[in-house]
């Protein structure tokens, strides 16, 4: 069983923090096919939050797959994200490590080097959509 | 879903001054509706016409299809907590629970039962000698154990310490989903609504200023910054809500339903109380005045 948090300054909706967090624990195999998350009521009860904000939250990750419900019992993990991508992070870890290196070396800062990545992310995210 | 509160040009007026004006509202049910306006916005003054402790002067208000305190039925299907969260302090927990009982057709001892015992309330004990938190909760007790459709709340949490808070929004959240329960509360305080309420309706002097669903609202307002620029200038679906100017720099909230495409300004999102904060200062007066008020938009 997991706990939720939720974080006021993250600027992300509850109902996604709550995703994003059941994905992390799925990645980072806290969480196992057959595990169950908390229950609407004791999220809510835990967190102070509308219960339809966790009711979106699981429909969100029933949707792509990752839990189902089984009415009267519960919300249970199906899948998992701890997979073959994983084993592509270390290589992926170490070109961006390169990367950041000539970033340095070119005279950037730490804002610098946030700010293009973030803009360069956000624009392609754009183009994926468009 | 039926609606859960409708009113049409609804106004109340006390002798020559207008708590309330011109309030036109559609809220579905199933909803957390959060109320938020400064103190004297006419709060209180629309819960009050929506129990049916105040009649309106103009206009109408249903809740859940019929007349607010018209009937027995109608008593018994709306349950209120009135500002302070008021309790008799010379009466026990257990006295308040048997006058509940008494008063409701409705009433659900066990769960009223179950939640004073959770809670720790002793029952011998009188309300006068509880904590802030602890009478609210008892308050919250009578409302919820009433099994209402629909549970108004009137600035609950105001008197409480953050921990007495969010033990109290915990248990009004834990009621709603455990039962079927519609429920409007208001604040002054947006941040104490944010993480509970799913629909927002702003009153700003005796008005509504914007009303809708929190997601809509996040999804359609944004916040622009570039170069100076006049505001009345904006394309004709971007709907101004606040504007500040420097010398140089311009900053708008708006609102709009379509992507902006202009490349002058930078799109920022705005959290839920730079939202409320926007509607709630007095309308920007530029050169075309009246013309930048905010509407009053309410359900499309």
């Amino acid at each position: 069983m997991i706990e939720f948090h939720l974080d006021d300054r993250s600027g992300l909706s509850p109902y996604l923090q709550l995703v994003r967090q059941v994905r992390q624990a799925l990645r980072l195999g806290l969480l196992r096919k057959g595990d169950q998350l908390p229950t609407v009521k004791d999220v809510v009860a835990r967190l102070a939050i509308n219960p339809n904000t966790v009711l979106k939250a699981y429909r969100e990750l029933e949707h792509e797959g990752l839990v189902a419900a089984r009415p009267g019992v519960g919300t249970f993990v199906t899948a998992t994200l701890a997979d073959a991508s994983l084993a592509a992070h270390d290589p992926l870890r170490q070109e961006l490590r390169r990367w950041l290196a000539k970033a340095h070396r070119a005279g950037l800062d730490e804002e610098s080097i946030e700010a293009l990545f973030m803009t360069t992310f956000r624009t392609a995210a754009q183009e994926d959509i468009a | 879903m039926t609606a859960v509160l409708q009113a049409q040009g609804l106004g109340k007026r006390y002798s020559r001054h207008w708590a309330l004006t011109d309030c036109t509202l559609d809220i579905p049910a199933g909803r957390v509706v959060g109320l938020v306006g400064p103190n004297g916005a006419g709060k209180t003054t629309l819960l009050s016409l929506a129990v049916g402790m105040l009649a309106p002067t103009s206009g109408s208000i249903e809740v859940l299809g019929g007349r607010p305190g018209a009937s027995p039925a109608q008593l018994a299907k709306v349950g209120f907590v009135a500002q302070g969260t008021p309790t008799y302090a010379g009466l026990s927990v257990t006295d308040h629970l048997r006058l509940g009982a008494r008063l409701n057709p409705g009433w659900d001892d066990a769960l009223a039962r179950d939640r004073t015992g959770r809670l720790g309330l002793d029952p011998a004990r009188r309300a006068g000698n509880l904590s802030g938190g602890q009478r609210a909760q008892l308050a919250l007790t009578l409302g919820i154990a009433k099994r209402p459709e629909l549970l108004i709340l009137d600035e609950p949490v105001a008197a409480l310490d953050p921990l007495a808070r969010r033990e109290f929004l915990q248990g009004l959240m834990e009621a709603v989903a455990e039962q079927e329960l519609s429920v409007v509360l208001s604040s002054h305080l947006v941040a104490d609504l944010e993480r509970v309420c799913d629909y927002l309706i702003v009153l700003v002097d005796s008005r509504v200023r914007v009303a809708g669903e929190v997601e809509e609202l996040l999804a359609t307002h944004h916040r622009l910054t570039g170069p100076h620029r006049d505001p009345t200038r904006l394309p004709a679906d971007q709907h101004l809500v606040a504007a500040s100017h420097t010398d140089r720099q311009t900053t708008l909230i708006i609102r709009t339903d379509a992507p902006i495409h202009d490349p002058a300004w930078t799109v920022g999102q705005i959290s839920l109380e730079d939202l409320v904060l926007a509607y709630m200062n007095k309308p920007t007066h530029t050169d075309t005045g009246r013309n930048d008020r905010p509407a009053l938009e309410v359900q499309r």
